[in-house]
């Protein structure tokens, strides 16, 4: 089966500078995809030259089968793409600005369904500037899969959002995941990766560090678990690679109470992962 | 599953010459201002100099401030407009945003030249009506006039869009790009014996630098619609040299096209 996105040694040059260094990419139809990395790390320059905004200085791209350097229109009405940082549109309304991009593709989903859909119905004849960088940020989504895209990127895309705005946010990206749309995510917000993402990969200087589920990137699943109790003699903690074993023996011989295990957090492999990298 | 049909060019042009005039209209301060700025200028320059030519001139100074500063009308909305407009387009967003979508540049650019087309056209009526209404400018009855008002008009809005496109790429920011472009603007009125006239009494060295831009041609062409033969006497060669401004007008067409054909691009590919 071909992959929707294929990428082989991905180089783009800044003038002396690669700010990406020879990245491999392989996204499957269907899959949600999170791309982790630290500012700077070549994750916005990857994801537009995937876009097609941007020209490669070195390697092999297919988006959906086509080459986004020369893709034309039609691969353009396949693709969505919510871009970071947008101002436009200040002085339409949503329903007039997500009309007016669903002219833009073949077969577009209704209008009032996509406000709808990014929860925006009560701020439908709102003019777009007086929105909430939250609200905003739920426009430039809804613009982004009014045309039905088989392929979606999403670039940053709760920047803003309240935790209630973000679980509404992971619900869309949940369903349109279940309807087949292959969906790129780049996220700083990596409980957001981790309930979203199928896959994902930590990108730095340039280049994959790490790929994997959330559950093993990095080893994760490896690494040793930490226990937490209290007993009559105060705290205890200790790591194990049982924790199950661990806790079964030691419940014979006193009190756990107040019991935890952890394992390192998503966000404690990545912080290692790109400090290896540096 | 790429054979489904796209929305063709004319389709999207017309949705974005509809976004585009209502965003355009929404942001009423600009707009008004933009309108008025030089309708308010030939006001006061018309009050200042009213009589400069003399009793027995067929025509008063403020008069031909009327007729010449249509030009000045026609830069500010579609050279200014169009520059500043893309430049902010750049900057905001838009573009990329269009970019990542099926729409055309041939769409796009009918959105802005609809938006043009409506601002210039209501800039030259709100001149030609002060002109009148405060100036006495006489309206010509005969149909050989209006037919030259209208091949100016037509190659003036052409050329300035056309460079105010070109500009465009050429300015760093649209906070900048009002300024920025105001200068050329500003300083041709001057060399062109706009905002000084009759224009023989400018410096040789000025009106030779002019000779070359569309500034001069335009207020020429449009004194030679609106004012009386006699009044062909303050031009350089003593005639209205309708040919010549055509020539000129028509050359900066061509070259202004092929110019924003060349430097217009969607996103800075740094």
């Amino acid at each position: 089966m071909t992959k929707t996105i294929a990428v082989h040694g991905l180089r783009k040059a800044y003038g002396d500078r690669d700010a990406v260094a020879g990245l491999d990419l392989a996204i499957d139809s269907g899959e949600v995809f999170a791309l982790l990395g630290p500012n700077g790390a070549g994750k916005t320059t990857t994801v537009e030259i995937l876009e097609g905004h941007r020209r490669r200085t070195a390697g092999e791209v297919t988006v959906l089968g086509v080459d986004p350097g020369t893709a034309g229109r039609s691969w353009r009405a396949r693709i969505g793409i919510v871009a970071q940082s947008a101002n436009d549109l200040a002085d339409l309304t949503v329903v007039e600005a997500v009309r007016h991009f669903a002219t833009c593709y073949p077969n577009p989903r209704p209008v009032g369904e996509v406000v709808d859909l990014v929860g925006l119905t009560e701020k439908a004849t709102s003019r777009v500037r007086t929105l909430s960088g939250g609200q905003r940020r739920r426009l430039d989504v809804a613009v982004g899969i009014v045309g039905r895209p088989e392929l979606l990127f999403l670039d940053e895309p709760t920047t803003g959002f309240d935790p209630e705005a973000r679980r509404q946010f992971w619900d869309l990206v949940r369903l349109l995941s279940a309807e087949g749309t292959t969906i790129l995510l780049t996220t700083h917000y990596l409980e957001e990766a981790e309930v979203l993402a199928d896959r994902l990969a930590v990108i730095a200087a340039g280049r994959i560090v790490a790929e994997g589920t959330p559950g093993s990137i990095g080893g994760r699943d490896a690494q040793l678990a930490t226990v937490a109790w209290t007993d009559g003699r105060g705290q205890h903690t200790e790591r194990t690679a049982d924790p199950v074993a661990f806790i079964t023996q030691r419940s014979v011989e006193s009190a756990l109470d107040n019991l935890t295990v952890t394992r390192p957090t998503l966000e404690d492999t990545y912080l290692s992962l790109i400090g290896e990298a540096r | 599953m790429t054979t489904i049909s796209l929305p063709s060019s004319g389709r999207l042009g017309l949705a974005r010459g509809a976004v585009e005039l209502r965003q355009f209209l929404r942001s009423r301060e600009a707009v008004g201002f933009s309108l008025i700025f030089p309708a308010l200028l030939l006001v006061l320059l018309g009050s200042i100099f009213k009589d400069s030519y003399g009793e027995h001139s067929e025509a008063s100074a403020a008069q031909v401030f009327s007729a010449s500063m249509i030009a000045y009308g026609i830069i500010s909305t579609a050279f200014i407009t169009m520059g500043v407009g893309i430049a902010a387009d750049r900057e905001d967003g838009t573009l990329k945003r269009l970019r990542g979508t099926p729409m055309t540049v041939l769409a796009y650019f009918i959105g802005k030249l609809t938006v043009v087309a409506v601002a210039t056209v209501a800039e030259v009526a709100l001149m030609l009506g002060v002109g009148v209404a405060v100036f006495d400018m006489p309206l010509p009855d005969e149909p050989a006039r209006w037919l030259t008002f209208a091949w100016v008009l037509a190659l003036s809005i052409v050329a300035c869009t056309a460079m105010g496109v070109t500009a465009s790429s050429l300015v760093r920011s649209s906070r900048s790009a009002g300024v920025v472009l105001n200068v050329p603007v500003v300083a041709l009125q001057f060399l062109s014996g706009i905002f000084v006239h009759p224009i023989t009494m400018l410096p040789q060295w000025m009106v030779t630098i002019a000779s070359f831009f569309p500034v001069k041609w335009m207020g020429q062409g449009f004194r030679s619609v609106f004012l009386p033969d006699s009044m062909a006497a303050h031009e350089m060669t003593g005639g209205w040299e309708p040919g010549r401004t055509a020539l000129v007008l028509g050359a900066w067409c061509v070259v202004g096209l092929a110019a924003c054909l060349m430097t217009f691009r969607w996103t800075e590919d740094r």
